[in-house]
């Protein structure tokens, strides 16, 4: 891509198709369907901005070496990211969900005899959590199905992003401790900030407008 | 490590081939020369000392950064350097330890525990100047422009150079009763730019209503040369610190407009690299196409005080390695003379005349391997009637 290009990252799926009216806001709209072509760089209706469509948690390191000049991402995502070259500009107030505290119904595990066992995909924001609590944790890095860990006494409870709650009803579990709510946010690489200022300013003005409604 | 990883290099860090160091050793010694037309004298600091000199006046950004050893002799820690301004402020207050105005700069390698850059190098070749006994502003910009002359020499022009002052963050901090906790809260926030949580933050910390909207007009106030201008509005509710510190800024904007036309200019007053060693400007410089900084520095006064003299100081470090990838300078080597072995002489004069005119004569060895072209010869030490003479190959 040209040092002209604005390339934006996001991921694939709900941030995607939530983000998509805000994008049209600054006047961006995709040409291609991501769902429906293999494509991973999509063209837009402005020939100077891509989208560049990569995993969530591969949204931030591109943003922060600058293989991208914007993002979209979920704020659960950028916590866990430790880089120092991006900046947060803006909450895109779209898919809101929070991070959450649970474990088996009825019992209270956070008074576990020992170290509490915590499952779950947000190492270093948990271990920020319980530390910031006074509680020491061992943590059991778990890729998906969390809620299983409790169930078969791989843990003591888990740390993830509860929506309606139902899976975690369907396991017999139950969701305690709010740790912080998540939303996606427009992140910035620093350098870009710099050299493409006036444009990518005009971009998080106009996708604050439109987030303001 | 089974022995045939017995090849592998340690994370992060890299040699450099032939080609490479040439490259290297020809811009090392360009870059020495023009700092040297400058004024600036070459220092040479040691690779390890002890740890309280290495991190002096660095606060704390460098302690995880610095490989440690104990001295069996002293008992003392020492460290390998991971930045070499401390050890330069040490000769100019120390052993140098004079009034009038100090020129030094340095190049050398630097070993840091982890890569914090895109290069990922944990030993990049660091490459500054400094420039010590004066506060005007007239010594930071002689700095910034020998940074913009020393990536110019790399054959880097095109840079987009960010300016931005300590003095402003610091004097509205402390306008509001910030205590360190919060102080240390907002900043990390500022250097993120998270606008959502810095306007909660504020809302929760209820500050005086005018330095509360000042703290967050500061986030916004970023872009052209004119940013100074609105700033000065939006923080005319400012303590004197401030309007101090934006002035000085102004002025080297202006100068700097002047002098570097080419150079484009962006204001961010909450940049805040280099917050804990930085005590006045600071500023980076940025080329399109790379995601981070290629070369940064700062006024730092009052550095040398723990090493007994202090006073203002000003300097820019840059990374040697970094440069010559975004460089794309081709060194050619000249085609070297191959000369036939023996000790007549007739041939070892004639092989002496050649290297004294410059030239790099290679001398066959016995039953060698490969023709004198696989050497990189293109030409050959012949004996003809006349004696010794060069001649194609």
């Amino acid at each position: 891509m040209s040092n002209n290009t604005i390339s934006i990252a996001v991921s694939k799926g709900r941030i995607y198709k939530e983000a998509l009216p805000l994008l049209a806001h600054a006047g961006i709209t995709p040409i291609d369907d991501p769902d429906k072509c293999r494509k991973l760089i999509l063209d837009t209706n402005d020939p100077d901005v891509k989208l560049v469509i990569i995993r969530a948690t591969d949204v931030p390191v591109f943003v922060n070496y600058g293989a991208a000049d914007l993002g979209i991402t979920g704020k659960d995502t950028l916590m866990e990211y430790d880089g120092s070259e991006l900046y947060e500009p803006l909450d895109l107030k779209i898919s809101p969900c929070k991070l959450m505290v649970a474990g088996p119904k009825d019992q209270d595990f956070l008074n576990t005899k020992g170290r509490l066992r915590v499952a779950t995909k947000y190492v270093n924001t948990t271990k920020r959590y319980f530390t910031d609590r006074g509680i020491q944790v061992e943590i059991i890095k778990l890729y998906g199905s969390m809620e299983l860990a409790p169930m078969v006494s791989l843990s003591d409870c888990i740390v993830d992003l509860v929506d309606t709650g139902n899976t975690l009803k369907a396991n017999g579990l139950e969701a305690t401790d709010h740790v912080c709510d998540i939303s996606s946010r427009l992140i910035v690489n620093k350098a870009s900030m710099k050299m493409k200022h006036d444009r990518i300013k005009k971009i998080i003005s106009q996708i604050s407008d439109a987030v303001k409604g | 490590m089974k022995s045939q990883e017995a090849w592998l290099l340690p994370e992060g860090i890299e040699e450099l081939l032939p080609e490479q160091a040439q490259q290297l050793e020809a811009l090392r010694r360009d870059l020495i020369d023009q700092m040297r037309s400058w004024g600036y004298q070459l220092v040479i600091p040691p690779f390890v000392d002890y740890m309280d000199s290495l991190l002096t006046g660095m606060g704390n950004d460098l302690t995880l950064q610095t490989f440690t050893l104990t001295d069996q002799i002293s008992g003392r820690q020492m460290g390998i350097r991971a930045d070499m301004t401390p050890q330069i402020a040490r000769m100019d207050a120390h052993q140098l330890k004079k009034d009038a105005p100090n020129r030094l700069c340095y190049l050398g390698t630097v070993l840091r525990t982890r890569s914090d850059d895109f290069a990922a190098s944990r030993s990049p070749i660091q490459c500054g100047a400094e420039l010590y006994g004066s506060s005007s502003i007239n010594s930071d910009i002689e700095i910034i422009r020998l940074m913009l002359a020393t990536l110019s020499k790399t054959g880097i022009s095109d840079v987009y150079l960010d300016l931005a002052h300590v003095g402003i963050y610091r004097g509205l901090a402390k306008q509001a009763g910030l205590d360190d906790e919060r102080e240390a809260a907002l900043f990390e926030v500022l250097q993120r730019k998270a606008i959502p949580e810095l306007e909660a933050m504020l809302a929760e910390w209820s500050l005086d209503a005018n330095v509360s909207s000042m703290l967050r007009a500061l986030v916004d106030l970023n872009g052209d040369v004119d940013v100074i201008e609105t700033a000065k509005q939006a923080l005319a509710g400012a303590e004197q610190s401030v309007l101090v510190a934006l002035e000085n800024l102004a002025g080297i904007a202006t100068a700097l407009q002047t002098l570097t036309p080419e150079t484009r200019l962006f204001i961010d007053l909450a940049e805040l690299r280099g917050y804990h060693y930085h005590n006045g400007v600071m500023f980076s410089a940025y080329l399109a196409g790379q995601g981070q900084a290629i070369a940064w520095g700062g006024r730092y006064d009052n550095i040398g005080k723990d090493f007994g003299h202090a006073r203002p100081a000003t300097g820019f470090s840059t990374d040697l390695k970094c440069l010559l990838e975004m460089a794309n300078t081709v060194v050619t080597t000249p085609a070297a003379i191959f000369a036939p072995s023996g000790t007549e002489a007739g041939l070892l004069s004639a092989i002496a005349k050649c290297r004294d005119a410059g030239e790099c004569v290679i001398v066959e060895l016995p039953e060698q391997v490969g023709s004198a072209s696989e050497l990189g010869c293109d030409r050959q030490l012949v004996k003809n009637n006349d004696g010794w003479e060069v001649v194609a190959l």
